[in-house]
């Protein structure tokens, strides 16, 4: 029986594979992708950890800017451990090689990393590489698992939680390739399956796959999830295509301008407050537009090579002489599986989450940019710390195999099931109600409305099935489950939302501008029998 | 408009039609599977260029289908030298296996002074996305199926420069069967690489770099140390013995 299984393959899980095995774990990655795909690949513009090493940065600093963003919704000693380990998680980093962009200071190891400004921080404090942050830290993370021999088993989607007597005792998989369901034991387990932007389908920054499955399958299993109202929604994202462009052009000196080539708000500010104030722009009909062109086209090449193309591939503009068309989008979810100080999955002993998936309340109502990166690896860790030391004590009694079966017919029926309503159109329907309904601005009767359009649909539900048959490599199965995930997340977001009457960061409702004190609080939800 | 796209069950090449317009090969694809054929399977993710999965052949030719712009007429068709799963869906294990072979991470930290020239060195090798293109439109893998490939050897390539490396000969060691020598320097890989990286350039640099650590090019040495016909290496049956 393995010691600790890691579900999911993104940088939360390569970091706690890493640190799982260097405790003395056997450990398994289970990813519905390859690690590489994962969307830490997609991180641009940096991550955070109070080095000084361009301005004077203190980690108190970073604890009290990481406070105000969550605009009283985190827990301060979680924001304490998390920043007060970021120094030592970018050594780390170092140590393995992530070729972070440097400073020519003739200092040694991580003092020579450069640091630049994102939104909402009192100095320059994001770590980079280039505007591939991201991704190098992915692929070099992923290059260690390699040399630590990790195993790796790629193309295995999560189907469900083993948890007799709320402790778990390993999970079901769909092995993509060949259509198999099959059951892993294991003594812990790390969540690491990432976030839930892509409930706004057609309106996010995220991968297709974002669809927060193993947040659904966590509820499903009878742990708790909270926060989900939560859901950032990036400032800049290109117009047509909704990829991002990456918040360090502002911090770089970007303007945002509307039409008449106004500016109309402070660009430093936190994420909620220029995407609301982009969206007011947007209601009064104005196009708005991210200017760069005063930073030259070197200085661009340098920084932000990757936005440059992106934005001459997919918008035809040249961000060297021209305007770049934005609007927002969702972006990041704060909300997700609900943990403890061990970053221990609430109602599921020997279940860790860390990373996009898991709300350890450090982010609270408002990620700051830069935090994501930091998290995944700093608590990516520390969960996969946990999680071997929790497998120490752990039975190694397997679970049987009630679970999947279960599953095995589920799927069976799957299969067997006519279909009359294409989920693909129920899908994009889910995303354009969810951007106009639980979107930047919300409002009661709005949510309500999308609560009873989010009912109708489950109850279409019944009638969406696949029209692929086979049983090998089948896509369309995946993206059916996924959405079926989305499609459950989908009241939590919205029932919490409705509950929430007040505003406070990303959770904004008309007429309820203000934060309440009352609200000053967590909403956790769970299933009980 | 119309594009083919190769289906593995039938092995034909399936026609489709898709509204005018200019949009990304991805998004076609999406569309098609959406809206008319589900079985149509591929492999995606950012749609941004930043995730590698996407990776397919246009008229013969490796690209990212979320960055390629769809053109009537367009052929599509998975990589090559991958097994097929399943239509544009192909198995990339054993080019990933080749990262192992090569063992490309960093052996053995030690701390340096990194300046802004350091990092400029590889910093257009760790911008690879392990897309696989460059594997695909490599001539070598037709005839050496265990050649460890251009973006294993660009990788050692990364790690074998960088002042953290404390160990970088055993890179160098690790890369020289399969590896430096069997590359024809052909450039299709630096040809095809969306990411503008150069394979060919960083191996013929590791030649250099092997040189410089004992190692010889091994089809220059067995000119001089006695093929086959001589029956070299002094076991199995030797035709000159005169039975
Ligand atoms: C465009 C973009 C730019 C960003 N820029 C920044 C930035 O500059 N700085 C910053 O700090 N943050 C940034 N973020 C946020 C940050 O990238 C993410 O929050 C973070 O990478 C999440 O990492 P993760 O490991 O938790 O999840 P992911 O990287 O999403 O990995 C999730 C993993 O789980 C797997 N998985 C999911 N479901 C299943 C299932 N059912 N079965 C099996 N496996 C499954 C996936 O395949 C994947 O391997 C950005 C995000 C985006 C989208
Ligand atoms: S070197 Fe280029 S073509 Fe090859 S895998 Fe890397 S990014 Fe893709
Ligand atoms: S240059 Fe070498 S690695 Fe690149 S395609 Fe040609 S033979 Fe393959
Ligand atoms: S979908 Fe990620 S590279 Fe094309």
């Amino acid at each position: 029986m393995i010691d600790v299984l890691v579900i999911g393959s993104g940088g939360a899980g390569l970091s706690a594979a890493l640190a799982a095995k260097e405790a003395g774990a056997s450990v398994l990655v289970i990813g519905k992708m390859y690690p590489t795909n994962s969307q830490t690949s997609m991180a641009q513009g940096g991550m955070n950890a109070a080095l000084g090493n361009v301005d004077e940065d203190h980690i108190s600093l970073h604890i009290q800017d990481t406070i105000k963003s969550a605009h009283g919704l985190c827990d301060e000693d979680m924001v304490r451990q998390m920043c007060g380990d970021a120094p030592k998680t970018i050594e780390w980093l170092e140590s393995i090689g992530v070729p972070f962009s440097r400073l020519d200071n003739s200092k040694e190891g991580i003092a020579t990393i450069s640091q630049r400004q994102m939104g909402g921080a009192s100095a320059k404090r994001a770590c980079y590489a280039q505007d591939y942050t991201g991704l190098k830290i992915l692929h070099t993370l992923y290059d260690t698992c390699l040399k630590e021999g990790i195993d790796f088993m790629d193309e295995h989607y999560l189907l469900n939680l083993i948890v007799p007597e709320d402790t778990v005792k390993g999970a079901t998989f769909l092995d993509i390739r060949t259509g198999e369901v099959k059951q892993i034991d294991a003594k812990s387990i790390v969540m690491a399956t990432g976030g839930y932007g892509s409930i706004y389908h057609g309106f996010t920054t995220n991968m297709y796959g974002a669809t927060g499955d193993g947040i659904a399958t966590v509820l499903r299993a009878g742990g708790a999830v909270s926060d989900m109202e939560f859901i950032q929604f990036h400032p800049t994202a290109l117009k047509h295509s909704c990829i991002l462009v990456s918040e360090s052009a502002r911090g770089e000196g970007g303007y945002l301008v509307n039409e008449a080539g106004e500016r109309f708000i402070d660009e430093l500010k936190p994420r909620d407050e220029v995407a609301r104030a982009i969206f007011a722009q947007m209601k009064e009909a104005q196009r708005v537009f991210l200017d760069v062109r005063h930073l030259g086209e070197e200085k661009l090449m340098e920084l932000l090579p990757q936005e440059v193309e992106l934005c001459k591939l997919h918008e035809h503009v040249d961000p060297a002489s021209e305007l770049i068309p934005i609007k927002p989008v969702a972006h990041y979810s704060m909300g997700g599986i609900d943990v403890d100080y061990a970053l221990e999955v609430n109602g599921i002993k020997g279940c860790f989450a860390a990373g996009e998936c898991s709300n350890a309340k450090v982010h609270g109502a408002n990620r700051l940019g830069g935090n994501s990166l930091l998290e995944i690896t700093a608590f990516g860790r520390f969960a996969g710390e946990n999680a071997y030391k929790h497998s120490i004590y752990a039975s190694s009694k397997p679970a049987d195999d009630a679970q999947l079966q279960k599953d095995q017919k589920e799927i069976e029926a799957i299969f067997s099931k006519e279909s009359s309503v294409n989920f693909y159109s129920s899908r994009e329907a889910l995303g354009n109600l969810f951007y106009e309904k639980v979107g930047i601005v919300r409002e009661n009767g709005q949510l309500n409305e999308a609560l009873q359009e989010v009912i109708a649909m489950q109850v279409s539900q019944q009638q969406m099935g696949i029209s692929d048959k086979n049983k090998t490599n089948n896509q369309n199965l995946i993206e059916f489950l996924e959405f079926k995930n989305a499609l459950l997340l989908a009241p939590t977001i919205i029932s919490a939302a409705i509950a929430r009457d007040e505003s406070r960061g990303a959770h904004y409702k008309v007429g309820f501008e203000e934060e309440n004190e009352d609200f000053k609080k967590h909403f956790v939800l769970q299933w009980k029998d | 408009m119309q594009i083919k796209i190769l289906r593995s069950e039938t092995n034909t090449y399936q026609e489709y039609r898709l509204p005018a317009g200019e949009i990304p090969l991805l998004s076609a694809l999406v569309y098609i599977k959406e809206a008319q054929d589900a079985t149509l399977t591929f492999s995606a993710g950012c749609r941004a260029s930043v995730c590698g999965t996407c990776a397919v052949r246009v008229n013969g030719r490796e690209e990212l289908a979320c960055s390629y712009k769809v053109k009537p007429g367009d052929v599509i068709e998975p990589l090559q030298y991958h097994s097929v799963l399943r239509d544009l869906k192909v198995d990339k294990d054993k080019a990933k296996g080749t990262l192992k072979k090569a063992t490309t991470w960093l052996q053995k930290f030690q701390e340096a002074p990194l300046t802004p020239e350091d990092e400029k060195r590889t910093e257009k090798q760790t911008d690879c996305i392990l897309c696989n293109a460059c594997y695909s439109a490599c001539p070598v893998f037709a005839v050496n199926p265990d050649f460890l490939g251009p973006f294993a050897l660009t990788r050692a390539y990364r790690y074998s420069k960088d002042k953290r490396e404390g160990n970088a000969k055993t890179i160098i060691d690790n890369i020289q069967s399969n590896g430096v020598w069997d590359c024809t320097l052909c450039g299709e890989c630096t040809a095809v690489c969306p990411k503008g990286i150069d394979p060919k350039m960083d191996i013929t640099m590791l030649r250099g770099t092997s040189l410089q650590h004992g190692h010889q090019d091994p089809s220059f040495a067995s000119q001089n140390f006695g093929g086959p016909d001589f029956g070299g290496g002094g076991f199995g049956f030797d035709p000159n013995a005169g039975f």
